[in-house]
């Protein structure tokens, strides 16, 4: 075999396919840090302190920091603890975790946006703080939350290409290592972003359309 | 059991707090050059030209709806089979403007829309001279219209342009690359990074609501 080979439909398609690295990274990172978010996010609202404090002082240092910084620590960290060097576990965590701060804050704006006569009229029926959330609160507050977690994905999808950093083999690494092999950057590049485009942009329509329909049904 | 090594880190601190002025340089001139290029989209999409509104909200779809990195290596990597061959800085810097004026673009627009006509006209009927109807109904409403997205835009800048070490172009995270190459003390060196990214993001918000509390002081009508 040449040492560098043309980029053709072989090599077209070896990107296109390493998507699914991209989206089962993306989709791991976006449920757990869901799962991660909503406990950010009720800690964030909780009528006790410390659980305030921590989930504030968590989303700050998340949102004070680059990405890439926060993978490199977690790569680099769960190889001190001990479990060696795994681009996967890393990426997974370190996403996770930036996911449920992101999405904890998020969430913390559409708890606090849902009018706080409900929040008084659930108290005044004698509903405790479990009950007043699962039945009165958050279901109003997972309306308002839709279209900003779906714009959230987003971002979330295109960080995950910083795990290439890492030596995650995804979409960006995937391109670069069949640049590396044909060295037509202009045309591997182009392919990689033509992907993620077609990734993102349908969730970024979704995400404004959903926004437009919200603004206009609450608008009086 | 891991024994943290701080000393290297310690010792290598000078590179690292050049690699964190190279960065608030690096945002800064992005940033700059960034809002020329939002002016101008914002401008270009309310002009009513329609080719143009084509072109700017492509490169506004494009831009949000791809990785930064991506762009990064398209940049540096793409564009000199093309004929434009970029040193690492300035293929970052493109690149930061390129991203970031995206971003701005919407945000300015949002500024413009802000004023409306009838403004205007009330300032022109209280016998106001151009200049003061520029400065007082103009530019400070919108300025304060704009001013919050736009920091903490900024802010988001200087976390992404971490982004640029990936291409080698000098900035904090490059420093830290380089000093974690040198010392091996990966984690060490990687938790002093982030801590100074966070105090700049910390410190640069703090100033931006220090700014804004005292340039846009009075009260909202609303």
């Amino acid at each position: 075999m040449p040492l560098i080979r043309p980029f053709g439909w072989d090599e077209f398609w070896i990107i296109v396919i390493a998507a699914r690295w991209t989206i089962a990274l993306s989709v791991i990172a976006f449920a757990s840090g869901g799962i991660g978010g909503l406990f950010i996010a009720l800690a964030r609202v909780s009528d006790t302190k410390w659980p305030r404090l921590i989930a504030t002082g968590f989303i700050r240092i998340f949102q004070g920091t680059p990405l890439l910084m926060q993978l490199f620590l977690v790569f680099f960290g769960l190889n001190i603890l001990g479990f060696g060097i795994n681009p996967w576990i890393a990426a997974a965590l370190a996403f996770t975790l930036h996911a449920s701060a992101f999405l904890g804050e998020i969430w913390r704006g559409c708890i606090e946006a849902v009018p706080s006569g409900q929040r008084e009229a659930a108290t005044a029926l004698g509903l405790r703080y479990f009950n007043r959330m699962r039945y009165v609160i958050l279901p109003q507050a997972a309306k308002i939350a839709v279209a900003p977690t779906v714009g959230f994905l987003v971002q979330l999808i295109k960080g995950t290409s910083l795990a290439a950093i890492i030596g995650f083999t995804e979409l960006t690494r995937q391109g670069q290592i069949i640049n590396n092999a044909t060295f037509s950057p202009f045309l591997v590049f182009s392919t990689v972003a033509a992907v993620y485009f077609a990734l993102c942009w349908p969730l970024s329509l979704l995400a404004r359309r959903m926004e437009l329909k919200f603004s206009r049904a609450t608008t009086r | 059991m891991y024994e943290f090594n701080f000393a290297p880190v310690i010792a290598g601190l000078d590179q690292l707090l050049i690699g964190a002025w190279l960065t608030i340089q690096l945002s800064c001139a992005a940033m700059l050059l960034g809002l020329i290029v939002s002016v101008f989209c914002a401008w270009g999409k309310t002009s009513g030209i329609t080719p143009l509104r084509w072109v700017i909200d492509a490169y506004i779809e494009i831009i949000r709806n791809t990785p930064f990195l991506v762009q990064i290596f398209f940049i540096f990597f793409g564009l000199p089979s093309l004929g434009l061959r970029l040193t690492p800085n300035s293929a970052a810097l493109l690149a930061l403007v390129v991203n970031f004026g995206a971003y701005g673009t919407e945000i300015i627009r949002a500024g413009i829309e802000s004023i409306h006509k009838g403004q205007v006209e009330a300032g022109t009927a209280l016998g106001l001279s151009r200049l003061q109807i520029f400065r007082y109904i103009i530019m400070k409403p919108a300025l304060r219209t704009v001013y919050p997205a736009l920091t903490s835009q900024f802010i988001y800048l200087m976390l992404t342009s971490s982004v640029v070490s990936a291409i080698s172009a000098d900035d904090l995270a490059a420093a830290g690359n380089n000093l974690q190459s040198a010392t091996f003390a990966s984690f060490e060196v990687y938790i002093v990074v982030t801590l100074i990214y966070l105090v700049m993001s910390v410190g640069f918000s703090t100033i931006f609501a220090m700014i804004e509390k005292a340039a846009f002081k009075y009260p909202l009508s609303r």
